[in-house]
C-alpha cells in the first residue's frame, strides 16, 4: 500500500504545509499537540477541504485540489476518533453495524463475528454507549470503523483520552489488529511508547511541517527527530537464536545478542524488541558481577541535555540506542561523543511478529 | 360533567391544535435545519419566522384574512382549484394556530440541532452515510427531544390561541369556537360568568396536562 499526502491549508494563524509518502503497514503520525496531526487526518478522511492538496491511496486519487475532492462518505477511509463518537441513541450492535450496512463492498470488513471476537465486544452488544467505560468505547469505535470495510484506517489518538490502565487494555487489541489485518493504518499519537509498539514507519510533524520521516527503529531513537519528547531506548528487529536450559533465550540483533526470559516461540522467529531509555544504564568499564543479563559495548554518538536529564545516543553495531541518565551522571562519567561505553540493559520488552 | 357545548369546544380545540402542530412540524424542522446551518440570508428568514411571536395575534389574523380571505387572491385560488376554504372553517383556525405557534417549534428544534455534536455527523460521513441518510438516521434522532418538546409546547400554546382565530375565522360555535373563544362568548352573554369560570378551569387543566407531558416525554427521550 502507499499513501501519498500533499497538503497546504490555513486555519486562523495555523498553517499546514505537509507532504509525505508512506509505504508502511502501520505508519505513525507523530508530533506534539498543535503540530497539525488531526488536520492531516481530517484532510485524508475528506472531512476538511484543504486550500490546496493531493491525497492518493494506492494510486486512487481522493483529493487533487483545486479540482477533485471525493467527499468523506465515498472515500472508504475508516476513522477512529479520540472521543470515540459513538451514536448515543443506538445500541453497541447498531453502532457496529452502521458502516457495515452502508458498505457497498464488504471485502475488507472481515466477518462481524470475527471483529466482535477480536475486540472482545460480545458482552457489550446490547448495551448503550452511555454505560460503557472509555476503553470499551474505544473498542466499539474501532470495531465500527473496521466493519465499514475501509481501505485504510486512520486512528486519531484513540488512546489519548484514556488513563494508563485503559491504554494498556486497548494496546494489545491494536497490536493484534496491526499484525493481523491487511489493512494499512495511519496512527496518530504523541506518545513515543505507542508509536514504538505499533508503527513500522514514522512521520514526525512539527508546526504543520514534516520534520522527519523514516523507519520507526531509526527515527524514534534519533534525538534530533524526536526533540521535545522523552526518547525511546530502542526499537529493533531481532531473531531467536537459542533456547537455553537455564530458562533463558538468546535473541540476536544487529549489534549483539540479548538474553531474555525464555520465549514461547521457536528458534528463528522474528521479534520486535523495545527498550526504555530509562532502563539503559551506562558504565565506562565492563561491569563484572552484576545482576543484569545484558551488557552491550557501544559508542557515544550524541548527547542532548534538557534540564537535569541527559539523553545519550549510542551506537551498538548498527543499532541505535538512547540512554536517559541524569545530567550529573553524565558529567561525573565525562561522557562525550566518541567515547566507548558499556550499556547495561535492565529490562527488555519483546513482541512477536514485527513489521 | 361537561355540557354538550363545552365538549364540542374542547374537542374542537384539541383537533385544531393537533392539526396545526402536525402540519407545521415538518416545515418547522426544515426551517430549523436551515437556520441551524446559518447560510447567507438566514437572519431575514429567522426574523420572518419569529414575527408571529411578537406581532399582536389580531394583526396575524388580519393578515391571514388579507391573504386567505374568500375574495383575497390566494384564498380565492385555493377555493376554486382545490376546494380548500379557510374562512369561517375550523381549518382556518388550525392555520392561524399553526402560524402563531410555528416559531415555538422552530426555536425548540433549532436549539436541539445546534446542541447536537457535529463530531457525530463527521463520524457518520466516514462510515459512508450520505446527506439524507445522515439527516434521517443521525441528525433527527439527536434532535428528537427538541422536536418532541417543541411540538408539545406548541400544542399547549395553540390551545390558548384567541386573537388570530377570532379575527380570521370568527366565533362560530361547533366550527371555530375553541375553548378561549367559548370563554369570551360566555363572558359576553348576560349571566355567563359561571360558564366562563368552568371553561377557564378546563383550560388550566389542559395546559397543565400537556406541559407536564412535554416535560415527561423529553426526559424519557434523553434517557
Amino acid at each position: 500500500m502507499s499513501l501519498e499526502v500533499f497538503l497546504r491549508h490555513r486555519m486562523g494563524v495555523f498553517s499546514l504545509a505537509a507532504e509525505f509518502v508512506t509505504h508502511g503497514k502501520v505508519t505513525a503520525l507523530f508530533g506534539p499537540s498543535g503540530s497539525g496531526k488531526s488536520t492531516i487526518v481530517a484532510a485524508i478522511a475528506g472531512l476538511i477541504r484543504p486550500r490546496q492538496g493531493r491525497v492518493a491511496l494506492d494510486g486512487r486519487v481522493l483529493t487533487d485540489l483545486p479540482g477533485l475532492f471525493v467527499p468523506a462518505e465515498r472515500r472508504r477511509i475508516g476513522v477512529v476518533f479520540q472521543d470515540a463518537r459513538l451514536f448515543p441513541r443506538m445500541s453497541v450492535r447498531d453502532n457496529l453495524l452502521f458502516g457495515w450496512r452502508r458498505a457497498e463492498s464488504k471485502a475488507n470488513a472481515g466477518t462481524i463475528a470475527h471483529v466482535v471476537d477480536l475486540l472482545g465486544l460480545a458482552p457489550l452488544l446490547a448495551r448503550r454507549p452511555r454505560g460503557l467505560s472509555g476503553g470499551e468505547k474505544s473498542r466499539v469505535a474501532l470495531g465500527r470503523a473496521l466493519l465499514a470495510s475501509p481501505e485504510m484506517l486512520l486512528l486519531d489518538e484513540p488512546l489519548a483520552s484514556l488513563d494508563a490502565a485503559r491504554r494498556g487494555e486497548i494496546l494489545p487489541y491494536l497490536e493484534k489488529l496491526a499484525r493481523e489485518a491487511k489493512l494499512p493504518m495511519l496512527y496518530v499519537s504523541h506518545q513515543v511508547e505507542e508509536v514504538a509498539r505499533l508503527a513500522d514507519e514514522v512521520v514526525v510533524l512539527e508546526n504543520g511541517r514534516v520534520k522527519a520521516q523514516g523507519m520507526a527503529f531509526d527515527l524514534l531513537t534519533d534525538l534530533d527527530a524526536v526533540a521535545g519528547v522523552p526518547p525511546l531506548g530502542a526499537v529493533f528487529e531481532a531473531t531467536i537464536q537459542e533456547h537455553r536450559g537455564d530458562g533463558l533465550s538468546l535473541i540476536a540483533f544487529d549489534g549483539g545478542v540479548l538474553t531474555v526470559r525464555r520465549l514461547p516461540h521457536s528458534v528463528g522467529s522474528r521479534l520486535r524488541v523495545r527498550l526504555r531509555a530509562e532502563d539503559i544504564m551506562l558504565a565506562l568499564a565492563e561491569p563484572q558481577a552484576i545482576s543484569a543479563n545484558n551488557v552491550l559495548a557501544c559508542t557515544v554518538k550524541a548527547i542532548r541535555t534538557s534540564g537535569d536529564e541527559a539523553d545519550i545516543q549510542l551506537l551498538c553495531g548498527a543499532t541505535r540506542l538512547v540512554s536517559r541518565i541524569t545530567a550529573a551522571s553524565r558529567a561525573r562519567l565525562g561522557l562525550e561523543p566518541g567515547l566507548a561505553v558499556y550499556a547495561i540493559v535492565k529490562s527488555v520488552t519483546v513482541e512477536r511478529g514485527a513489521a | 360533567m361537561l355540557t354538550p357545548a363545552e365538549t364540542a369546544a374542547l374537542m374542537l380545540s384539541l383537533r385544531v391544535s393537533g392539526v396545526a402542530v402536525a402540519c407545521a412540524l415538518p416545515l418547522a424542522f426544515l426551517t430549523a435545519l436551515l437556520l441551524a446551518k446559518k447560510p447567507v440570508g438566514t437572519t431575514v428568514v429567522g426574523g420572518i419566522v419569529h414575527l408571529p411571536l411578537v406581532l399582536p395575534p389580531v394583526a396575524v389574523g388580519y393578515l391571514l384574512l388579507v391573504v386567505f380571505g374568500a375574495r383575497a387572491p390566494v384564498g380565492a385560488w385555493l377555493d376554486q382549484t382545490l376546494g380548500i376554504r379557510f374562512v369561517f372553517s375550523w381549518t382556518g383556525a388550525a392555520l392561524a394556530s399553526a402560524l402563531i405557534t410555528f416559531p415555538l417549534q422552530v426555536r425548540a428544534i433549532r436549539l436541539a440541532l445546534e446542541s447536537a455534536d457535529p463530531g457525530l455527523i463527521e463520524a457518520a460521513r466516514t462510515l459512508g452515510a450520505r446527506r439524507l441518510d445522515r439527516l434521517v438516521n443521525v441528525t433527527l434522532p439527536l434532535a428528537l427531544p427538541g422536536v418532541v418538546s417543541g411540538a408539545i409546547t406548541a400544542f399547549a400554546a395553540a390551545l390558548g390561541e384567541f386573537g388570530a382565530i377570532i379575527t380570521f375565522v370568527s366565533n362560530i360555535p361547533g366550527e371555530t369556537q375553541t375553548l378561549p373563544l367559548a370563554i369570551y362568548a360566555a363572558l359576553q352573554a348576560p349571566g355567563g360568568e359561571s360558564e366562563a369560570a368552568r371553561l377557564c378551569v378546563l383550560s388550566i387543566l389542559l395546559a397543565l396536562i400537556f406541559l407536564s407531558a412535554g416535560e415527561f416525554a423529553s426526559r424519557r427521550i434523553w434517557r
